[in-house]
């Protein structure tokens, strides 16, 4: 490659790019013949220049917009970073003619500034009219859109030469990227990662709080332009590697995916990186194998569906463990319900006898035998309980249930928890006796062992509830003083 | 008033004078001019829009003035950074963001971190210990959203603490929260009177302000009164601050804003 950055330097510009063009194309053409598996290996051989070149540029990608990504998206700038990478493609343009051809730089310095322009007169707009941010949005991305487009179909019109890889703005093509891309990329990524390290407290608290930023003296201001200045960098450089369309994903998904898995900024900050370069490298390997289609929608499916993953089996705020979660707890309060039922069978009993038929517990539950009786094999699964062989009848209704240990000690703790929050409600909250029962239904199964404490100690350990049942206490329920 | 202005340096915490400030061209502060002498607790009240917020962001150099200055221990507000604490109203901040309390407590500490630097071991010591003054140490790592809303508002407190300051502004700290918290903080703003400093607090509640105020600034776009509570808590005052609202200079703002009134403010 040092060949050929000298040729660069010794011939003209127009006939290195002709030159890279007839370069491209006769790859390009040497692809179609191999089939994917030779293409899988040959991409993690790393042995072809491109290859290497698609992976930095991927990782390079990945590094920088994970980055500015996880800023813009707890920002809630996340339409910001759309318009913004949609305003970049005037400055392609530009850039191209300015040069009088694909030269990184001259690309790089149009497409900056043409995004700059675009979020500035946003801005414009929503300062100097009534026009809301949304509105002024959407306009600037289409209209700035709309005069790229029209520029690139001019110059593919034009009789001009080394316009080959300019159609790769639109969707990307990693495998197109050359040695300068990879450099500026890289220099990007470098400066994406030291400002975000050296300045971390600085962009966290100008995310968080700008106006307490702004009271410690912060110069929120040039924060806010370094910030911007570093996403419309990134963005540009992942034009080439990704494509105008789609490089808005590139920002957003990764860093919406990792928001869903972790709750501290520097997190969610190294997440969304891991994941802009993953489904980056991805992107490309896939384009690769199917002979060099556009890289940015194969690195977008493969964000999406991070993204999707996250968003069913993220422990915390996935859709499926948080489901689950609330079926376990569904299924606990069937079971304590189970058991404070027998609780007060037994109590009816004056705890003479220690087993409960189930006839007696379908009394007590108001049901049906048979409900009752699956209500009961869920806690001799949980073992909770068993039937004991030798008291129960030949019926159904007269099976014995006998508690074991474990389920004896939350049977009472429930009722406990139950009386004490009644005891709670009508002597500190001032209930009436019979407006408490609804409510502790609910508490008896959410009450932890420390709130327990407090509450028996605030209380001044009462004994007996509103009703005047005994309040088990610890000593009762493990001594079994009944 | 005099007999309490003897600081240690001699000079007043916070001097205001002439301040008025505009919002596209339309006053919300007129002509606001006084001094409040050190180790006050001093609420600032008035009806909706009377312009309290916007009183302490100028005052911190938040908004920028259109007239008049603001001195800060005698010294201009960027001179005085470090010495300033600040308490913004609960809802100017997404409680969803990826921060733990522990975070935002840290936050207080930057002003005394140069850019670009981590904290030291002191600024973690401090943090741990104003997150324990208002007694959330139980929760220093959870993430904010998990809190109660009187919680919240001490985690902000804290933060406050933590940036070691001799003058503090607090919006609306009371707004929105249970009476254990509301009675934390009353504590937590005499204890802060007891070692000399200064506090400003925009306050909604009459009947508590005087109660828990030994000075109140009466504001309605224009400064009413600023004096001892038990002086200036009476229903002339208030009367004047709180009724007549469609008053001769909201006319005039109006004016202005419609450029119909070509005077320079």
């Amino acid at each position: 490659m040092s060949g050929l950055v000298q040729r660069k330097v010794g011939t003209s510009l127009g006939l290195f790019l002709l030159l890279s063009g007839v370069l491209h194309a006769a790859k390009i053409g040497e692809l179609v013949d191999t089939s994917w598996t030779e293409q899988a290996v040959r991409f993690w051989h790393f042995t072809d220049p491109a290859v290497r070149y698609a992976f930095l540029g991927s990782l390079f990608m990945g590094i920088s917009c994970g980055l500015l990504g996880g800023f813009i998206v707890v920002r809630k700038l996340a339409l910001v970073g759309d318009t913004l990478s949609h305003a970049v493609l005037p400055g392609v343009a530009f850039g191209f003619l300015w040069a009088g051809g694909k030269d990184v730089w001259t690309i790089f310095i149009g497409a900056t500034i043409a995004g700059l322009l675009g979020t500035t007169l946003v801005s414009l707009i929503v300062r100097t009219t009534r026009i809301r941010e949304d509105s002024a949005l959407g306009m600037v991305l289409a209209g700035f859109f709309a005069v790229g487009v029209c520029l690139l179909t001019i110059i593919q019109n034009l009789e001009m030469s080394g316009k080959a890889g300019l159609d790769k703005f639109m969707f990307g093509q990693a495998a197109a990227l050359a040695e300068a891309d990879i450099l500026m990329m890289g220099v990007v990524a470098a400066a994406a990662l030291i400002l975000v390290f050296f300045l971390y407290k600085e962009f966290l608290i100008l995310s968080f709080d700008r106006a307490f930023g702004a009271a410690l003296g912060l110069p929120v201001r040039i924060l806010d332009g370094l910030l911007m200045f570093l996403l419309a960098c990134s963005v540009v450089i992942s034009l080439q590697a990704c494509g105008v369309v789609l490089v808005s994903a590139m920002l957003i998904t990764p860093a919406a995916s990792a928001y869903l898995l972790t709750d501290r900024m520097h997190r969610l900050l190294a997440t969304s990186v891991v994941f802009g370069c993953a489904t980056g490298v991805l992107g490309s390997f896939f384009s690769f194998l199917g002979n060099n289609l556009p890289t940015g929608p194969f690195m977008v499916i493969a964000a999406s569906l991070v993204f999707f993953l996250t968003f069913l089996f993220a422990p915390r705020y996935g859709i499926i463990p948080r489901r689950l979660r609330w079926r376990g707890q569904c299924k606990r309060v069937a079971l304590e319900n189970t058991l404070k039922a027998v609780y007060h069978a037994l109590e009816i009993k004056k705890f003479s006898d220690r087993h409960v038929t189930l006839g007696e517990l379908a009394q007590r539950r108001n049901t049906s035998t048979i409900l009752v009786k699956q209500e009961v094999d869920a806690l001799v699964r949980e073992r909770l309980a068993f039937i004991s062989a030798e008291k129960s009848g030949s019926l159904l209704e007269e099976q014995a249930l006998l508690l074991d240990h474990k389920g004896w000690v939350r049977a009472c703790e429930i009722v406990r928890n139950h009386r004490l929050w009644e005891f709670y409600l009508t002597h500190e909250a001032d209930y009436a006796v019979d407006h408490v029962h609804e409510d502790a239904e609910k508490i008896e199964h959410i009450l932890g062992e420390s709130a327990v404490r407090a509450l028996e100690r605030k209380l001044n350990f009462p004994r007996k509830d509103p009703h005047g049942k005994l309040i088990p206490s610890l000593e009762d329920i493990h001594y079994g003083n009944f | 008033m005099q007999a309490e202005t003897s600081n240690i340096s001699g000079v007043a915490p916070l001097e205001v004078h002439d301040l008025t400030v505009s919002y596209h061209k339309k006053p919300v502060l007129y002509g606001v001019d006084l001094e409040v002498p050190a180790g006050q607790l001093v609420g600032i009240i008035g009806p909706n829009g009377a312009g309290k917020s916007t009183f302490i962001k100028t005052v911190m150099g938040l908004i920028k003035p259109s007239s008049g200055w603001v001195k800060l221990f005698g010294k201009p507000y960027k001179k005085a950074l470090n010495r300033v604490g600040y308490v913004p109203q609960r809802e100017s901040v997404d409680w969803d963001f990826p921060v733990s309390v522990y975070d935002v407590v840290m936050m207080g500490r930057y002003g005394h971190l140069g850019v670009g630097r981590r904290p030291r071991r002191q600024d973690h010591a401090i943090v741990e210990e104003c997150i324990d003054r208002v007694k959330l140490t139980p929760y220093r790592n959870r993430q904010i959203s998990n809190l109660s809303g009187g919680q919240q508002q001490r985690v902000f407190l804290a933060r406050a603490l933590a940036q070691e300051s001799d003058l503090y502004f607090m919006d609306e700290p009371f707004a929105g929260v249970d009476a254990a918290t509301e009675a934390a903080i009353v504590e937590l703003l005499q204890e802060l009177k007891r070692k000399g400093k200064t506090i400003l607090v925009v306050h909604h509640d009459l009947p508590t302000a005087k109660q828990y105020f030994d000075s109140l600034i009466l504001l309605n776009m224009r400064l009413i009164a600023f004096g001892k509570t038990e002086e200036v808590f009476n229903y002339e005052l208030l009367q004047k601050t709180y009724g007549g609202r469609l008053t001769i200079l909201s006319e005039v703002a109006e004016a202005v804003a419609g450029e119909t009134f070509s005077g320079d403010l």
